[in-house]
């Protein structure tokens, strides 16, 4: 089932399905952000704030808004 | 040779440049834009290269204008930044994403250096790097491991760099071409192929032994608790300011007192003439007046690269974030606000973290108005002058709670204006956060000297010009007045103090009075007389607002002098005693409750300093944010003493 990565728990494992159409879209993929690739849900900041996941190893954060724009889907659905 | 030093932001890549320079480095422009250039000297026995550190960026593809430089100075063999090679830092512990941009980069053709850094950090997370599999992947790249942090890989990259693989045209994919600029759509079936083919080939460069469970981030959980989180950040913010204002002063003292006694000895030694007040009043305190600011800016930057370098100002911007955006500011914009409360030089100058323009510019626009400490002298002797020092409600002493007042105005109409601003600056790009965070690291002690060295020379160098100029400026109109007039009051003066007898020290306090109420300076205070009387001044408040754009504290001085007292006591007693004596021509008091409010506010507002005013045109680059923020904040001053004077009046 498709979500949106802003909607993730924290701690949840999911894989990016499809980055939606942005002027953000080359720069998240940049950033690691793949088609495919696992993340994880680490950590959010306070009052609706920045999420933080894992890509890789690495601690990557983005806004609640740049989050909307990961499609993502539990691992189990593949 | 021109070497280009290129990678991801977060990849060592200035420890890197540290390493190969060491202190050989300055900082220059890159053309048409606001990003400063760093350049290094590099010298291998008798070669000699230059090493241009070029803004971290995660890829070719420019999102911003600053990004643009690396895309055009790399792409274009006709643009003048073109590198003869270039050396590439490449994240060993994030090998994928990093390889992107080093594969975009290897098919420019350049000569190319691969530098695999923090190759300790893969090791820790069980990465094991195929060094000879990359190599056959890059053949034209010479591959350099090195852990910069410690200095390893020093002697192997001076190698690789004078014995530099020719090109001959191999390329990263065959069916894969670098995209223009402009295409956005190329750039992502390009950025898409690339990452394709990585993934294809990334298992023989790179294996995970053992997959580890990620270090525990129970040091991110506190640092980002919506409790602890602000705790921690207060506490740490706290300590700083403590040390600055406790460990700053010191110093400050020092160089006050040796610029001045300097200047008596100059004057004392040297012939009178115009060119010893020049030096003495003139150049010498101009010097003194850039020197003051060294402590203070050196000790914040001091803290703020420690923070930098162990990685938890990105968790301060990420808890911070949402909270400053609806005033059109960004998480990073805590750091610059906050420094100026000690003092708005280093606060404007640390803003150069903040990647987004627009937010950028609205940092720098308002932190001026959070009241710094030169704002102290001015809010106190004007508070003693006209607060009653009595307790209300019990506990609160009025006087300190005035205090608290006017450094709460000065917070809430930053956050205002800020606002203001966000409506009317137009964004040319759109302001995004997504930003690594970096794991905790040990901050390293070059690094931190390096940073604190770089701002303290921007400083001296670049608003030091403007400061010394203004202040020369300042000190003529201050000594000269027209026709032979200053020589004529000084004349009636010295005739007044035989015949009643004055002392030396009352002659003298006498004649720099009558000396500066007749120069240009005192002419200007005069006739601005009617545009300041509806707020309650008069021409010799006027007097000294005018010579307290030098800066702030300036005020008490010049107050001292116009009212012919001498300024040395610690209680200021008698300048307090002569201001409450003054009358206005219908015998009421001039420093009535109104207006002693009206001027205090009229300082929260006001851009009185010129030092602020050099570093905005430093780090904006033009004049024209410099003179809004001098207008701006003049008229906010103007209708600020406005209406609390006619509101206590």
């Amino acid at each position: 089932m498709e979500k949106l990565l802003s909607n993730i728990r924290n701690g949840e494992h999911v894989v990016i399905r499809e980055l939606k159409n942005s002027i953000f879209k080359v720069k998240m993929m940049e950033m690691g952000l793949i088609k495919g690739k696992k993340i994880e849900v680490l950590f959010r900041a306070p009052f609706g704030g920045p999420i933080a996941i894992d890509v890789d190893g690495y601690t990557l954060s983005l806004r609640k808004d740049e989050a909307t724009l990961v499609l993502v889907e539990n691992q189990t659905d593949i | 040779m021109r070497i280009a030093l290129i990678g991801n932001p977060n990849t060592g890549k200035s420890t890197v440049f540290n390493m190969l320079t060491g202190m050989r480095q300055h900082v220059g422009n890159f053309p048409g834009v606001t990003v400063d250039k760093k350049t290094g000297n590099i010298e291998i026995g008798d070669e000699k290269h230059e090493l241009v550190d070029f803004p971290g960026t995660y890829s070719l593809y420019p999102r911003s204008k600053d990004e643009e430089i690396v895309y055009n100075s790399l792409c274009d063999p006709k643009n003048s930044e073109y590198p003869d090679a270039v050396i590439v830092i490449v994240d060993a512990s994030n090998l994928e994403r990093n390889l992107l941009f080093f594969s975009q980069v290897y098919d420019l053709q350049i000569p190319i250096i691969l530098v695999l850094n923090m190759t300790d950090l893969a090791k820790k997370q069980n990465k094991e790097i195929n060094v000879k599999a990359l190599e056959d992947l890059f053949p034209e790249a010479s591959v350099v491991e090195s852990i910069a942090r410690v200095k390893s890989g020093k002697t192997q990259l001076f190698y690789a760099i004078s014995s530099l693989k020719e090109r001959k045209g191999h390329v990263f994919h065959k069916d894969i071409t670098v995209a223009s600029s402009l295409d956005i759509q190329e750039q992502e079936t390009d950025t898409e192929k690339r990452f394709a083919y990585l993934k294809e080939i990334i298992g023989g460069i790179e294996k995970v032994v053992e997959k580890k469970e990620r270090p525990a981030n129970k040091w991110d959980k506190i640092l980002v608790h919506p409790v602890f989180g602000y705790l921690i950040f207060s506490i740490i913010l706290l300590v700083i300011f403590q040390f600055i204002y406790v460990f700053a002063t010191i110093p400050m003292d020092i160089i006050d007192g040796a610029f001045a006694s300097l200047s008596g000895w100059m004057s004392d030694v040297m012939p009178d003439g115009v060119l010893t007040d020049l030096l003495t009043q003139g150049i010498i305190p101009g010097i003194g007046g850039i020197a003051i600011f060294i402590p203070q800016i050196a000790l914040l930057f001091f803290f703020i690269a420690i923070l930098e370098e162990t990685g938890y100002l990105s968790r301060v911007v990420f808890i911070m974030d949402r909270l400053l955006r609806p005033f059109g500011l960004n998480g990073k914009s805590v750091v610059p606000l906050l420094s100026s409360v000690a003092c708005a030089i280093p606060g404007v100058m640390s803003a150069r973290t903040i990647s987004d323009k627009k937010e950028r510019l609205i940092t720098i626009l308002v932190a001026p108005l959070m009241s710094c400490s030169a704002r102290v002298p001015v809010y106190t002797i004007l508070i003693a002058l006209v607060i009653p020092s009595k307790t209300i409600f019990g506990f609160m002493n009025l006087q300190g709670l005035v205090l608290f007042g006017l450094y709460a105005l000065g917070l809430f109409s930053a956050l205002g204006v800020a606002i203001l601003l966000k409506i009317f600056i137009k964004r040319k790009e759109k302001g995004f956060l997504m930003l690594e965070m970096p794991s905790f690291k040990r901050p390293r002690v070059q690094n931190i000297l390096m940073v604190v060295v770089e701002k303290v020379k921007l400083f001296v160098w670049d608003a030091g010009k403007i400061i010394l100029s203004i202040s020369i400026i300042l000190w003529a109109l201050a000594s000269y007045g027209p026709g032979n007039r200053i020589d004529e009051v000084v004349a009636k003066v010295e005739a007044e103090a035989i015949q009643k007898n004055w002392s030396e020290s009352t002659k003298n306090q006498e004649i720099a009075s009558v000396k500066l109420e007749n120069s240009y300076i005192g002419i200007l205070g005069k006739s601005i007389e009617p545009v300041i009387k509806p707020i309650g001044y008069d021409w010799k408040i006027g007097i000294s607002l005018i010579t307290s754009f030098a800066a702030r504290e300036v005020f008490v001085g010049s107050m001292a002098t116009i009212y012919a007292v001498g300024d040395d006591s610690e209680t200021r007693k008698p300048l307090l005693d002569k201001m409450r004596e003054q009358k206005r021509a219908d015998g009421t008091p001039v420093f009535t409750l109104a207006a002693g409010v009206s001027l205090m506010v009229f300082y929260v507002f006001a851009m009185q300093c010129m030092a602020t005013l050099a570093v905005v045109k430093r780090e904006t680059k033009t004049w024209k944010w410099p003179l809004i923020q001098v207008g701006y904040m003049g008229v906010l001053a103007y209708l600020g003493a406005l209406i609390a004077f006619n509101l206590l009046s």
